[in-house]
């Protein structure tokens, strides 16, 4: 995932196109990990400067919600849903089960960079318990058999 | 002629292989060159029967389900695209018995009609309530809001009316209508579905709300799990844009709304509402202390309208069919509807819209049919993860505000998450001070560091360290989080653990290891 554009670019040009809309730092945050992945420490001075907000401030911002991180992940995120509902259907088992499969706890991203494991709290898919989302796609009703095959596929797909 | 086939493109379709049904059914239709046309509706709630396909033939829409890629062939030998009899076959969608005792009026049209159609939306009685309250002004729009006795539906039930009233009287130049679409507990995805199977009875809520008091500009705040509903989101806002129904001139009235949807970042406590407005500003989700209420000083410091998705979406079908065809539907000072969610280990999970009234047990067995484990019910948890635990015992309870606080339990946003009688209640309790002290925003210590304390304390009970002493300690802090704490995050998190405490002691005492 080498971008051939440095990320100071990427995060000056997100800014610019944004600053100007009302309390943009959300926004442009979203922005920055979403293109590049991840917010990485260098964009946090380029975008205080740019809303000419402090470091500090943006910094605050950056570590008070959990979906925003500041370490590259994984090809693929598997966030694995650790909420009632899902504990009622096997939930903690299934962590485990994702723990041992991948070699790695929560918040970790394995040794070839091809997965992180994130939890999550309530993927509204309760009905259909215990719920997993990998890359953005939404599965139920997830056994341990059908974690490995979603696993099996990650490691085959790019 | 083509036939209609209905498949779900609803989230939680889509992860039992909606999108897989949807492929295949097209692919052997090319195959036998049959003329199908394939629409991606909202989900009817029956999770239990998703993936559910629905086939439009001369008797009406028939159903079949829960249909996987692998039966399509055997569909297609079966004549489904004319309602042919096969083992998933389940006969007319609305005479389905799960569905057809429902009272659905907020989701009238959820899994019924193609979300983002404008053209099916109006088909199906769209923008009716619109162009009611285009005839009507701002003070009588609120008073018919008023008179259904419709309270939020977000967890802090709050007439509806007069959190519109105060924000009417506002005499500033500039005011918002936001959605708090953060819909972040557990056993709930009402928001969800409505958003993505009917996201233009959100959209015309809150321009109805928008032409009452006076707000020009709305934002809905979606959090970040539910990308399926962004999409569907902005491509209704789109649609609604471009049939003139939203932007400066509304339904040609004269009148401007603007809508966008802003989205959160994975913060549970973003779904408070104060904390809602520092997010949409764009900072960190803390408390705002109160007064001043949000109707009066809400977002950039303007006055805001800040409801639940459900309640928004309640309000066309209000102004559409009169405050009082509303307010005759409930009981006591609960008036309406109440789309509850079943979750958890529930054989038929799902969305079951009714009016105020059913009892826990009506729900929990003549819907719900029992566990999905087939063992006995031990406990329900009501209204998310600072709602109550309750007993069997109470499953005569009705689910409704009143009832649901009599016995110190709360309705919040309406969800029901089952646990079979494997469950370790000590646990579960374990688990909420955990989520707590994740979620905490960590402006007041009692929440912050209170929370963390729990969790070590209840560690010990599990290990049988000191169970009774330990026991006592919880007890205590428990009411310290209650009373100190500045927002219902930590002030509410003690509820499920004093409940599991109160009703399932034994949980807690020394166990052998
Ligand atoms: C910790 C906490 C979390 C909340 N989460 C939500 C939520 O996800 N969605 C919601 O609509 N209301 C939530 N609320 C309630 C809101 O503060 C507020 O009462 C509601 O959005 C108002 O809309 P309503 O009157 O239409 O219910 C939460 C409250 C608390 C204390
Ligand atoms: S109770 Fe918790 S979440 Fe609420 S204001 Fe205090 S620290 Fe923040
Ligand atoms: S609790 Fe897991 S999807 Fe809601």
């Amino acid at each position: 995932m080498q971008t051939l554009v440095p990320e100071t670019d990427v995060v000056k040009r997100i800014v610019a196109e944004r600053r100007g809309r009302p309390g943009p730092l959300l926004e442009i945050l979203h922005a920055i990990q979403g293109e590049l992945g991840y917010i990485p420490g260098g964009a946090v001075p380029v975008v205080a400067q740019g809303l000419n907000l402090s470091r500090a401030e943006v910094h605050g911002v950056v570590t008070f919600y959990h979906y925003f991180r500041r370490s590259r992940p994984g090809t693929h995120t598997v966030q694995i849903c650790r909420a009632e509902s899902c504990q009622s259907m096997g939930a903690e088992a299934l962590a485990e089960h994702a723990r041992a499969r991948l070699g790695i706890d929560f918040h970790e991203t394995t040794a070839n960079g091809r997965f992180s494991l994130e939890p999550i709290y309530c993927l509204g898919n309760c009905a259909c318990s215990p719920a997993v989302m990998i890359d953005g796609q939404l599965h139920g009703r997830v056994t341990p058999e059908r974690f490995d095959a979603l696993i099996a596929a990650g490691e085959k797909a790019k | 002629m083509t036939t209609i086939v209905y498949v779900p493109g609803d989230a939680g379709a889509l992860s039992l292989g909606a999108g897989e049904v949807a492929a295949a059914i097209l692919a052997e239709a090319k195959r036998r060159g049959a003329d199908v046309t394939v629409v991606r509706n909202g989900s009817r709630g029956a999770y239990w029967l998703e993936p559910l396909v629905e086939v439009v033939t001369a008797a009406g829409r028939v159903a079949y389900g829960p249909v996987s890629a692998a039966d399509v062939p055997a569909l297609f030998a079966a004549d489904f695209l004319r309602g042919g009899v096969h083992p998933k076959a389940h006969g007319v969608t609305d005479s389905i018995p799960w569905l057809q005792g429902q009272q659905r009026l907020t989701f009238e049209r959820v899994g019924v009609i193609d979300p983002t159609s404008v053209a099916d939306y109006v088909k199906h009685g769209g923008y009716r309530g619109l162009t009611r309250a285009l005839s009507m002004s701002g003070a009588d729009i609120v008073q018919a809001i008023t008179t259904s006795g419709l309270r939020g539906r977000g967890g802090a039930a709050f007439p509806t009316g007069i959190k519109w009233k105060t924000v009417l009287d506002q005499r500033t130049a500039q005011k918002y209508v936001t959605c708090n679409a953060d819909e972040g507990d557990s056993g709930t995805f009402a928001d969800r579905m409505l958003m993505e199977g009917d996201p233009l009875s959100l959209i015309e809520g809150m321009t109805i709300a928008g032409i009452a008091v006076g707000a020009t500009q709305g934002y809905i705040y979606l959090r970040v799990e539910y990308p399926h509903a962004l999409r569907t989101l902005q491509a209704a806002i789109a649609a609604a844009t471009q049939a003139g129904y939203l932007g400066a001139d509304v339904a040609g009235s004269g009148k401007r709304f603007d809508l966008e949807v802003r989205v959160g970042a994975g913060a549970y406590i973003c779904g408070e509402e104060t904390s809602m407005l520092e997010s949409l500003e764009g900072k960190r989700g803390e408390i705002r202390v109160r007064p001043p209420l949000p109707a009066i000083k809400g977002l950039f410091g303007q006055p805001t309208i800040v409801n639940n998705v459900i309640t928004l979406g309640s309000v066309p079908w209000i102004l559409d069919h009169g405050a009082d065809a509303y307010a005759n539907f409930g009981t006591g000072k609960s008036r309406g509807t109440l789309p509850i969610q079943l979750a958890g280990n529930i054989r038929r999970g799902g969305l079951i819209e009714r009016a105020f009234g059913l009892t826990l047990r009506e729900l929990l067995y003549d819907y719900g049919g029992g566990t999905a484990t087939g063992k006995p019910i031990r406990t329900v948890q009501v209204g998310g993860p600072l709602g109550a635990y309750i007993p069997a015992s109470q499953f005569d309870t009705a689910v409704d505000y009143e009832a649901l606080s009599g016995i110190g339990a709360l309705l919040g946003h309406g969800g029901i998450v089952v646990f079979d009688d494997s469950v370790d209640m000590a646990r579960m309790a374990r688990y909420a001070m955990e989520f707590c002290a994740i979620e905490s925003c960590g402006k007041c210590t009692p929440c912050r560091i209170g929370s963390t304390r729990g969790v070590e304390v209840i560690e010990r009970i599990i290990q049988g360290i000191d169970a009774e002493r330990n026991v006592q300690l919880l007890e205590e802090l428990c009411d310290l989080m209650v009373q100190g704490s500045l927002c219902g995050l930590g002030g509410m998190a003690p509820f499920p653990v004093q409940s599991a405490l109160k009703y399932f002691r034994e949980d807690f005492r020394a166990r052998p290891r």
